[in-house]
């Protein structure tokens, strides 16, 4: 019973960090900037007799965003103003800069890291593991050599497992095989996905 | 003991002889699988499946009655269990329950054990709302890299840029602060040389996002191509495919999802955003004990998951519901309902509070004109629900036939290059066009625009007669010569979307078909809808328009017609049925519209099913060969359940295990000679009265660990399923008793049971495999595989389609 709080309380723990961290992200970014340069009001009045149609904006708030507060200088006299404002049509749009910035740069990082982990496996990788050569996958591999180098595999490692690094790498190792794994069902034997 | 027998690596189509029970290797090493980590050994939570008590004595021969790490997990590609999965949770439950009256602690525990479904819906519904969110903005912005960037903020796209800027009524879209590709170079936008360089710099930034987008689901997610419904749906009948919905998969497919819409092929991402929800589902159900063990229970998560997908991706919370009931979703119990509805609340208010489009809408192309329509303009809408059906039938005719083209030749074996050159000819052909050149949501979003005086682009360049305007209310109007210019240009790119997207869909990168087939009806839509406005103009005295469209009145209203074609063509495709009318009714907000759109997609559904069965779901799962157990399944011939269980006439006899009188040594060669997913367990081979099923994953596993970590085990030590041990001499080895594995309660229909009663228990059941007996004694088995091969056979198609078990 003790092992079972204990595993539920790390469950409930990881979860509430898992929240604690959406909140953080979420709330700057959705209380951010609701600086001035971010909302605006836009109003629209098509062409009118013989003036020309025009886009008026203006830094307002969602009350006043209307043809009277916003059009300025008002292009036809005052009788003509209710007839000319029926036809504009006014909106109040607003935007996040900070938001747009935050998640284009956030994109652009993880494309650039996800580009750099991929030259590094293909270019870096088997320069270093050029050595240890029951691990380098074959192109032409069987299912039986397959289970040899596997075999081989994890017996070096199991003895010093508790490094970091020995975890890291074998963690590395799993996926890339896994990784292979499905490529091997998608790409060549058409087995998913086609 | 050596371990040649136990095969590695996975799910080998048969090839060999004995089809019957379809096998994956039995790979023990738990560290492999990546969504899978190794059971914790929760002493006294986890009761087996027999029901059996958890507290046995602690004697030699109880030792295996505590739940082995791998005992009742899964191999990949294989199906789960629904009735052992759902017994295990409710034994689960029961046993929270009957705690909770103990302590305070036990209390809270069965408390926020009920609590934990609803805190994990508001988890799923935040992170796809974030990811909907991120995807929205990164594909606007790159969408519009292609064409220009701006000189305020690299990160702004062609609206943004220009937001601050005050621009003029007829050139809404210039502004100072966004320079074309050629302005930036040459200095100039206008002129031959600088439509060459736009052009060039446009198809070269597609190429480039596309191939990025390939290398990268090459390189770190194979699994993330394609739209992913079709695997999902298979996911949520019961099939497991590990990595489908892990994390890799779900980084890789965001991201190359953005690409891939960026660089102008002709798909789509409602389709991807669904994978990309139930990748959320899944990764999340890890922090939940009661939904990472349970497979069933996990299910009903991806149901909500996937309503949340569609709901951030139109908009549309109640739609999403729908989707997922209809479209995805094996078994949807009401329960699910509640909280797949909650899910996709949050999750369209995540979206809504990040705000992707400026406008506090979750989708661009959001309908906002209610203007009415005539009852005899029912008669174009069907045509469009005819036109939506044929389109269907065709496109899906023709994909299937590319698709199995793409998986039996040689067309397969270049992947990256294949999607090299359908993004060149895309682009190529796209960049004339200006409708093609845009985006297919903007397209969309412009085509399902009714227009206004205020509206300037070529679409709305009617004449007006300045005099008569009364307000904004326009009445019908003469064209003028853009809408003609636009309405070839609208023709040429209907006839290009039709066929490009054929070759589109199922390429190797993450592909959706909602928005390329939103995108022909619209066309087709907007076009008859011209159409009739013109001929209701310049005909307003025939005797079919003098009733109710007299002259200057507004009466037909082309959006409309755009917007029935767009549901029509999605009906005939995917054969939605309510959730295509409740989606489309949420982007249009009111209900003025439900006819038509009812008329058009009942239209489309009927001629598209008349021509052929399935939707392109259905087909793709058929094409994979998933084992996807149909709901409605008839059969033209009366057959029974002998007619189709293993062993037939002159196969061998049916594979048993004794309950008391087979050794170790006897067990292990049965396994290592045969490769059946399970073996029924008999009272003794003369009787073959039947006592249970055992797995045979579970045999390997237990046998395995008795040898290594029981005293005494040895090849000659009887293995026995009864409680209490069978009477030997003294002086014979130590016995393994593996009750603890045993289904004590296995599924069991006579041989002369109907196979339609045999498929039905199967499908609501959940089952993976039946036994067949014969005046109380057992006579054989029937799999799902076999199920599956006999009605394919009965179908006239091919039985050895179905690959995996």
């Amino acid at each position: 019973a003790s092992m079972m709080f204990a595993q539920s309380t790390q469950k409930y723990t990881s979860s509430v960090l898992l929240i604690v961290l959406l909140c953080c992200i979420l709330s700057p970014l959705a209380q951010a900037s609701k600086s001035s340069e971010d909302i605006r009001c836009k109003c629209i009045c098509p062409p009118y007799r013989n003036i020309s149609g025009h886009i008026y904006n203006k830094n307002v708030s969602q009350k006043d965003c209307n043809c009277l507060h916003v059009v300025e200088p008002m292009p036809v006299p005052g009788n003509d103003v209710e007839a000319y404002c029926l036809l504009c049509e006014c909106k109040y749009e607003e935007r996040s800069t900070t938001t747009i910035k935050v998640i284009i740069i956030i994109y652009l990082s993880v494309v650039g890291a996800l580009l750099l982990y991929m030259a590094f496996l293909v270019l870096v990788d088997p320069l270093i593991r050029k050595p240890d050569a029951y691990t380098q996958p074959l192109h032409n591999e069987e299912e039986n050599e397959d289970a040899r180098s596997l075999a081989a595999a994890p017996t070096p490692s199991s003895a010093r497992a508790n490094s970091v690094l020995e975890r890291v790498e074998g963690a590395q190792q799993r996926w890339k095989r896994q990784v292979q794994e499905q490529r091997k069902t998608v790409f060549d034997r058409h087995k998913m996905l086609s | 003991m050596d371990q040649k027998g136990y095969r590695r690596g996975s799910f080998q189509s048969s090839t060999s002889d004995e089809d019957m029970l379809e096998i994956a290797g039995a790979s023990l090493d738990f560290s492999m699988a990546d969504d899978d980590p190794p059971l914790d050994r929760e002493m006294g939570g986890f009761s087996s499946h027999n029901g059996g008590g958890m507290n046995g004595t602690s004697t030699m021969m109880d030792f295996l009655e505590e739940p082995l790490p791998g005992v009742g997990t899964y191999e990949d590609f294989n199906t789960i269990d629904w009735v052992r999965e759902k017994s295990r949770d409710r034994d689960r439950h029961r046993e929270i329950t009957s705690r909770s009256k103990e302590s305070t602690w036990a209390l809270i525990h069965s408390v926020s054990d009920a609590f934990s479904g609803w805190l994990l819906m508001l988890l799923i519904g935040l992170l796809a709302g974030s990811l909907a969110g991120l995807i929205d903005i990164s594909a606007h912005w790159m969408t519009d890299l292609k064409e220009g960037v701006c000189l305020a903020g690299f990160w702004f796209n062609h609206e943004h840029c220009c937001w601050k800027s005050n621009t003029t009524f007829t050139d809404r879209d210039k502004c100072p602060e966004w320079k074309s590709w050629s302005q930036l170079i040459l200095g100039h936008g206008e002129g031959a040389f600088a439509y060459i360089l736009n052009y060039f710099m446009y198809v070269t930034w597609a190429l480039l996002f596309s191939l990025l987008a390939v290398l990268l689901v090459k390189g770190f997610a194979p699994y993330a191509c394609g739209s992913g419904i079709p695997e999902i749906k298979t996911i949520l009948s019961g099939f497991i495919i590990r990595g489908y919905l892990g994390k890799w998969t779900l980084v890789i497919k965001t991201i190359t999802l953005v690409l891939a819409v960026s660089s102008g092929l002709s798909l789509g991402k409602e389709g991807p955003l669904v994978h990309v929800a139930c990748c959320c589902g899944n990764i999340l159900c890890h922090l939940f004990t009661k939904y990472r063990k349970n497979e069933a229970k996990r299910r009903e998560v991806l149901s909500a998951a996937a309503a949340a997908g569609v709901s951030v991706a139109f908009g549309a919370p109640i739609g999403g519901v729908l989707f997922s009931l209809e479209e995805v979703s094996y078994y949807f119990p009401l329960k699910t309902l509640w909280r797949s509805f909650f899910a996709a609340l949050v999750a369209a208010f995540t979206l809504r509070s990040i705000n992707p489009f400026g406008n506090s809408r979750l989708v661009l192309f959001y309908v906002e004109f209610h203007m009415p329509w005539h009852l005899l303009e029912l008669v174009p809408f069907i045509l469009l629900g005819i036109f939506g059906g044929l389109w269907g039938a065709f496109f899906i005719r023709s994909n299937i036939a590319w698709c199995r083209r793409r998986k039996t030749t040689r067309l397969g074996k270049y992947p990256v290059l294949e999607v090299f050159v359908v993004t060149a000819i895309t682009a190529v052909l796209a960049f004339p066009n200006e409708y093609t050149r845009m985006s297919t949501s903007e397209l969309i979003s412009e085509l399902f625009n009714d227009c206004g005086i205020l509206d300037s682009s070529k679409l709305c360049e009617y004449v007006n007669d300045f005099n008569s305007t009364k307000g904004d209310d326009l009445p019908d109007r003469a064209a003028g010569p853009g809408v003609y210019t636009a309405m070839w240009q609208l023709a040429l790119a209907l006839i290009m979307k039709v066929f490009i997207t054929i070759f589109t869909f199922g390429m190797k990168v993450p592909s959706g078909l909602f928005i390329p087939s939103m995108a022909v009806g619209a066309i087709a839509g907007r076009l008859l809808g011209v159409a009739m406005e013109q001929l209701a103009f310049y005909h307003h005295d025939w005797a079919i328009f003098s009733g109710w469209c007299s002259q200057g009145a507004d009466c037909i209203t082309p959006g409309l017609y755009a917007m029935v074609g767009a549901a029509a063509c999605l009906g005939g495709v995917t054969r939605m049925t309510v959730s295509l009318v409740v989606i489309m009714f949420e982007l249009t907000g009111g209900l003025e519209y439900i006819v038509p759109l009812m008329a058009a997609a009942m239209t489309s559904k009927w001629v598209a099913d008349a021509i052929g069965r399935e939707g392109i779901y259905d087909a793709h799962i058929r094409l994979n060969g998933y084992p996807f157990l149909e709901a409605k399944e008839e059969f033209s011939h009366k057959t029974l359940a002998m007619d189709v269980m293993r062993p037939r006439r002159n196969d061998p006899p049916l594979t048993v295990i004794t309950q008391d009188s087979m050794t170790v040594e006897d067990v292990e060669a049965i396994i290592n000679e045969t490769t059946y997913s399970g073996y029924p367990v008999v009272v003794s081979r003369e009787s073959q009265r039947l006592v249970g099923f055992v797995l045979r994953r579970d045999l390997i596993i237990s046998i395995e660990n008795a040898r290594k970590k029981q005293d005494g085990i040895v090849s000659t030590s009887i293995i026995y399923f009864t409680d209490h041990s069978p009477p030997l001499p003294p002086s014979s080895p130590s016995m393994l008793k593996l009750r603890s594995i045993l289904d004590l309660s296995p599924f069991t229909v006579t041989d002369q049971t109907p196979m339609e009663i045999v498929v039905d228990i199967f499908r609501k059941l959940g089952l993976r495999q039946c036994l067949v007996t014969h005046n109380g004694k057992l006579l054989g088995i029937i799999t799902k595989k076999d199920v599956l091969k006999h009605i394919a056979q009965l179908a006239n198609q091919d039985p050895d389609s179905i690959l995996f078990n």
